[in-house]
């Protein structure tokens, strides 16, 4: 689960890293009254949305007077920014943060991951603050250095130091950089974060270390435990069908085809978005129905699949382990009694139960599609969303 | 013989008496797996399925002389349970449970390799089906009838996906020694290597089959693995050549981060170490087919 900015700056500097002062607005009245409580004569505005480059895209500005920063809160506020990394569609600025301008001599790069090639924390420091990590490490790998925290002992001071000699940090600002990397390691490992970039950290020309901004992305699996961090979800932020396909505790993926799909387990869902793009289709989406899924589960997730206004054609595939064929087909029929079904729907049943679930629909004299195989059902589906379509 | 379990595996479930332990132990033991014993802290004395129930791993093994467990523990405590599991001399545990946090698991992997590697406990999972070596003994929570016994070894990081190519072999007649799930989440107990190096010295496998997705560094570890040290000819399959980049495709670990983690990149690394690429889902057992007429 990704936050904003100003919530991870909030959380960092509960764990005393320092950051620039500044305050969220969701209006430009706020923004001025935010842009008051800081004082000064310059501030810099920062659009919130779950995205990195936004200042290339517009959504950061430096504003020296009030009507500039009430313009730019008009102009992005509740609106959709369209950056590199959203995709065309953008994402809604859902508020705007303000902060006062800081003085910086040097730009930096800081980051905390999960490695999973160590299986451990790993810390990534670089001097060429500001830039894209990913194109500092192909052209000039060695001006990037790396540290492994062994989980037994967690970070120490030593690891710090090595990092903070790394970026050439003057000795007057030593101190303070090792503590704000100690308490960046401090904050990750607590809050059950994942993910942790601060680019740039800046070393101000008083010798002052600064998190100019602050992305944190935290481990779903761990949310039950960090209830603070569960409360910094923004539901405007995700795709919102897959946001009410959690509300129902099924796993949903939106993609861009026309083809919806109903699965059970992650790696057969993307094997069968693999047949179905060789078969000449694209898929609309993935909904994985776990296991042991109940008549109701079933008829619940295909209406959810069937709520993509995209779905010209529908695939259940399922192999049943901990799932019942019989219970899938009855989920299927249960709800084709209730509700008309308009585009074509392949169904391919396998494993548990599987006579037993075939008879079922097969009896039900509902119209559905029944494929033997993978590529048999992927190939159906496709052919009879063509035929249905004319595409 | 097979890799890590066989008909006289001495086996404990953890978690017994829960209603997902329960329904699995009945099924490993039905399918013939030698389960001698079950923990459910607090239960200790009493008798499930037939089996005696135990406080602690401890008191299992000591009573019993199980080397093998398999945990059915919610998330919030299935690191405990591994971590108890190690402690106690279990020499291979199958994990389970989906949606255990990533730094817990950070934590067991550590725990698990302080032992010296004679008597490091071989942990899979978690977010897996679990093992089995047909015929002989069930650890996990498939459908055991969809696996035909015979030669070839499997694994995999989705379940599903597991059983859709050990029915599409079983098809053509080819059967499988031992059929290990290492889960869908970013951090597993054991690597593809881990097993591949199981297989290589097993004289029942003849050749692998491996089944990955986009995300993470282990396809290609496996590759570099087979290339210097394997004598076995491996298959592979790598699921997600459609995803798209940065998104999180229902594995916890199946996201595409850095460059070498997408399926195409993971699809040329295996080919160029010379393992036989899958092209598409549906033919993981002509392929299979395919690499053993090569093979004899």
């Amino acid at each position: 689960m990704n936050i904003h900015e100003y919530q991870a700056k909030k959380i960092l500097a509960q764990y005393g890293v320092p950051v620039p002062k500044g305050g969220v607005a969701h209006s430009a009245t706020e923004a001025i009254y935010q842009a008051n409580e800081l004082g000064g004569d310059k501030w810099i505005v920062k659009a919130q949305l779950h995205s990195g480059a936004r200042g290339k895209a517009g959504g950061v500005k430096l504003c020296t007077s009030h009507q500039e920063i009430a313009d730019l809160c008009d102009k992005l506020l509740g609106n959709n920014l369209v950056t590199h990394q959203t995709g065309p569609e953008g994402k809604m600025v859902s508020s705007m943060y303000v902060e006062e301008a800081s003085d910086i001599a040097r730009e930096l790069y800081f980051s905390i991951v999960l490695d999973r090639a160590t299986q451990r924390v790993t810390l990534i420091a670089s001097t060429e603050g500001g830039m894209d990590i990913e194109a500092v490490a192909e052209e000039t790998p060695e001006k990037i250095s790396t540290i492994t925290i062994d989980p037994a002992v967690g970070m120490q001071q030593f690891q710090a130091r090595q990092l903070a000699f790394s970026l050439k940090i003057p000795k007057e600002a030593l101190g303070a950089a090792t503590k704000a990397v100690m308490a960046c390691y401090r904050c990750l490992r607590d809050t059950d974060a994942n993910q942790l970039e601060i680019n740039p950290l800046i070393l101000t020309a008083d010798n002052k270390i600064l998190a100019l901004d602050a992305k944190m992305g935290f481990d779903e699996n761990a949310l039950y435990r960090q209830p603070a961090v569960a409360e910094c979800r923004d539901k405007t932020q995700e795709d919102p069908r897959e946001a009410n396909a959690a509300e129902h505790d099924l796993s949903y993926i939106g993609l861009d085809g026309n083809i919806g799909c109903m699965i059970n387990g992650a790696g057969l869902a993307m094997a069968t978005m693999d047949m179905i793009q060789h078969a000449g289709g694209e898929p609309a989406n993935f909904l994985d129905i776990g296991g042991g899924a109940s008549p109701e589960r079933v008829a619940t997730a295909i209406e959810l699949v069937l709520s993509d206004a995209s779905v010209e054609a529908l695939l259940v595939n399922i192999f049943a382990g901990i799932n019942r064929c019989d219970w899938v087909a009855q989920g299927i029929v249960d709800l084709l009694n209730k509700r008309d079904i308009d585009v074509p729907f392949v169904v391919r049943l396998s494993g548990t139960n599987v006579e037993e679930g075939q008879r079922i629909l097969k009896e039900s004299g509902k119209k559905v599609i029944t494929a033997d195989t993978l590529a048999d059902a992927a190939t159906k589906v496709v052919d009879a969303w063509k035929e249905a379509t004319g595409k | 013989m097979s890799i890590f379990i066989n008909e006289k595996t001495p086996v404990i479930v953890q978690g017994i008496t829960g209603r997902i332990g329960s329904f699995h132990a009945q099924e490993m033991i039905e399918y013939g797996t030698n389960v001698v014993g079950g923990v459910t802290p607090g239960k200790g004395g009493t008798t499930h399925l037939g089996v005696p129930v135990f406080n602690t791993v401890k008191e299992a093994v000591a009573a019993t002389g199980a080397e093998a467990s398999i945990t059915f523990v919610p998330p919030a405590y299935a690191a405990d349970g591994i971590m108890e599991a190690a402690e106690a001399g279990i020499k291979f545990c199958v994990n389970i449970t989906d949606g255990i946090p990533t730094q817990d698991m950070i934590r067991v992997k550590r725990y698990i390799n302080s032992a010296k590697p004679a008597d490091r406990m071989v942990l899979t999972g978690p977010n897996c089906a679990g093992t089995i070596s047909p015929g002989k003994a069930m650890l996990g929570i498939m459908p055991g009838h969809i696996y035909m016994k015979g030669n070839v070894g499997l694994i995999g990081r989705s379940g599903t996906l597991g059983y859709e190519a050990a029915s599409q072999m079983k098809e053509l007649g080819i059967g499988i020694s031992t059929s290990v799930g290492i889960g869908g989440d970013p951090i597993n107990g054991s690597s593809f290597t881990e097993i591949l190096k199981h297989f290589e010295q097993d004289d029942e496998t003849d050749a692998v089959m491996i089944i990955g997705e986009i995300g993470g560094p282990q396809e290609a570890e496996a590759a570099e693995y087979f290339k210097n040290h394997m004598t076995k000819p491996v298959a592979a399959y790598i699921a997600g050549l459609t995803a798209p980049p940065g998104r999180r495709m229902g594995h916890a670990g199946a996201i595409v981060n850095s460059s070498g983690e997408s399926a195409a990149e993971k699809v040329v690394i295996l080919e160029e170490a010379g393992i036989m690429v899958v092209p598409t889902p549906s033919e993981m057992g002509t392929t299979m087919q395919a690499l053993l007429k090569q093979a004899t």
